[in-house]
């Protein structure tokens, strides 16, 4: 048999849809491991982002830490938190916010910092503030790369909020764990294509986002100067 | 069934490599390759096998195991056995076929791993009579074990000092009217295995509130223990937090983790009674609570495995 067929005989069986600890429950529950870190990584690292990129200030620093802080390695993090702070809402919290930051950051900041600098000669011309330049003409032209960055970000911690089953929480690694554990590779292949297809959807509403908030004069121009 | 993992896996491989580039070398007639001179000082125990006058002791590759070759190796040398130590060789699959092979003469192991990881893998064989009974039955003619020690390094049902106190649980069977308001974490195959949860209802009559998975008596499980995230898991018997957690693993008088006692796994030909004795001895003074308490002083405590070793020899008059 073949990994689709291992997965697709496990997410078909109607049994498995049904009760505690079932698809729809580990679906909402991995939402959850995903969506709550994603924001507070947003809150962090986009202002951050933005503001480095508007001053020039620290830039090189902050670039370069966001590139190291990037090896830092989830699932170590993970354990070190669970024995030295226990079983708290952040244990499980903090490294996924940990992941998802760089690539947040680091677009936020190539996005404002790529501005034009004619644009933001204009603006100053026209005698905005400096809070006015960034809210009105910069962050809108680096919305684009922002989305990029928040999307890079949401794949990364809907493919490894996995890692939560790992000290006993819910989310659809509890099917991969335990099937490992067990021997059972029906749901360790469904909760990994479930976990490809949560990732996709991702893909989708970061699409669809895309359409709805940037400027249709915008769109055409960051397919031409996006990346990643 | 217990297994060990960890972060081991690099360095059986590393032991493995190291062992067929001597044995290699041995059976050519370079006795000047830089590799066989790393192996051992002076003579090479694997060209002599157990024929001559020295015995070797080997070891597994995690510390316990380690340690407990130290100790047997120190007591023959003690009696006057001329004796060499090849330790962290690597896991059963790696040091099993030296053994047969008599490259090395002598490694601690447990008798129920031993009976099911190598020796009969569809054993249903669980105390430790049963399990020795098995040993004897279907080890190859070149082996043979010795004495089983009391000393067990098995899986436990282990509640903290705390909730021992509270409920007065000594044994697994005392918990028959509590296991109904406990949640018991431990692997996650913990809760399909028979001997998992299975056997626990099977032999005990326990049934649990829930089931947490969590690692294999690992760092997770016993920070949910000590959170109070559980409040029984499965625990190794020589897992050094019992000591520095104040952890109390519950007896199993009905066996329903299979027996994991220490014991000597020899290759014949290399014995004799001055050896056998011996390292009966020792084994016979071995229990539960000395091992935990030199595991934790060697991989807490960092103590020097010599050391431990001699001080436990001299204590019960070993040496």
């Amino acid at each position: 048999m073949s990994f689709f067929s291992w997965a697709w005989d496990w997410v078909t069986t109607s049994a498995n849809w049904t009760g505690s600890g079932s698809i729809p429950h580990q679906i909402l529950a991995h939402l959850g491991y995903t969506i709550v870190p994603l924001v507070i990584a947003a809150v962090i690292a986009v202002p951050a982002g933005v503001a480095i990129g508007h001053s020039g200030r620290g830039a090189v620093a902050v670039v370069n830490l966001a590139n190291a802080w990037r090896s830092i390695p989830t699932l170590g993090l993970l354990i070190l938190l669970v024995v030295y702070l226990g079983f708290l809402f952040v244990t499980w919290l903090v490294p996924l916010v940990v992941l998802a930051i760089p690539p947040i950051l680091i677009n936020a900041y190539e996005g404002v910092a790529g501005v034009d600098p004619g644009v933001k000669d204009a603006a100053r011309g026209m005698g905005m503030t400096s809070w006015q330049q960034v809210t009105r003409v910069e962050v809108p032209i680096a919305l684009p790369l922002i989305l990029v960055g928040l999307r890079t970000g949401a794949i990364f911690v809907v493919a490894t909020a996995t890692i939560a089953a790992y000290i006993g929480l819910g989310g659809l690694g509890r099917f991969i764990i335990d099937g490992l554990a067990s021997n059972e590779y029906g749901p360790v292949a469904g909760g990994a294509l479930l976990v490809v297809v949560l990732a996709v959807l991702v893909l989708a509403f970061f699409a669809v986002l895309n359409r709805l908030v940037v400027p249709a004069g915008l769109r055409s121009q960051a397919k031409a100067s996006r990346t990643e | 069934m217990r297994t060990r993992t960890g972060a081991t896996g690099a360095m059986a491989a590393l032991a493995a490599v190291a062992l067929a580039a001597v044995a290699a070398c041995s059976s050519g007639t370079s006795s000047s390759s830089p590799a066989a001179g790393a192996s051992s000082s002076g003579n090479n125990p694997l060209s002599q096998g157990g024929s001559s006058g020295t015995v070797v002791v080997g070891s597994a590759n995690f510390p316990e195991d380690e340690l407990l070759a130290v100790i047997y190796a120190k007591a023959l040398e003690a009696k006057g056995v001329k004796v060499t130590t090849k330790l962290n060789i690597g896991a059963r699959e790696v040091y099993y076929p030296q053994i047969q092979k008599g490259t090395i003469s002598i490694i601690p192991d447990y008798n129920g791993s031993l009976l099911t990881g190598v020796v009969d893998k569809t054993s249903k064989a669980r105390t430790t009579a049963q399990v020795d009974a098995a040993l004897t039955a279907k080890l190859p003619s070149t082996l043979e074990i010795l004495n089983p020690s009391p000393a067990t390094d098995s899986d436990s049902v282990t509640v903290t000092q705390a909730t021992a106190n509270k409920y007065h649980l000594k044994s697994i069977a005392d918990l028959k009217s509590v296991a109904g308001s406990m949640v018991i974490g431990g692997p996650p195959e913990f809760k399909t295995r028979t001997d998992g949860l299975v056997g626990l209802k099977a032999y005990y009559g326990l049934t649990f509130k829930s089931f947490d998975p969590l690692d294999e008596s690992g760092p997770i499980t016993l920070a949910a223990l000590k959170d109070g995230k559980v409040q029984a898991a499965d625990v190794f018997t020589t897992t050094p937090q019992i000591i520095t957690d104040k952890l109390v693993p519950l007896a199993d008088p009905k066996f329903n983790f299979a027996a994991q006692n220490v014991i000597p796994l020899v290759y014949k030909p290399a014995m004799n009674a001055t050896i056998m004795n011996t390292l009966n001895a020792v084994s016979a003074k071995l229990t539960t609570a000395a091992l935990l308490q030199m595991d934790n002083a060697v991989i807490v405590q960092k103590a020097d495995y010599g050391t431990v070793a001699e001080g436990f020899l001299q204590a019960e008059g070993l040496t």
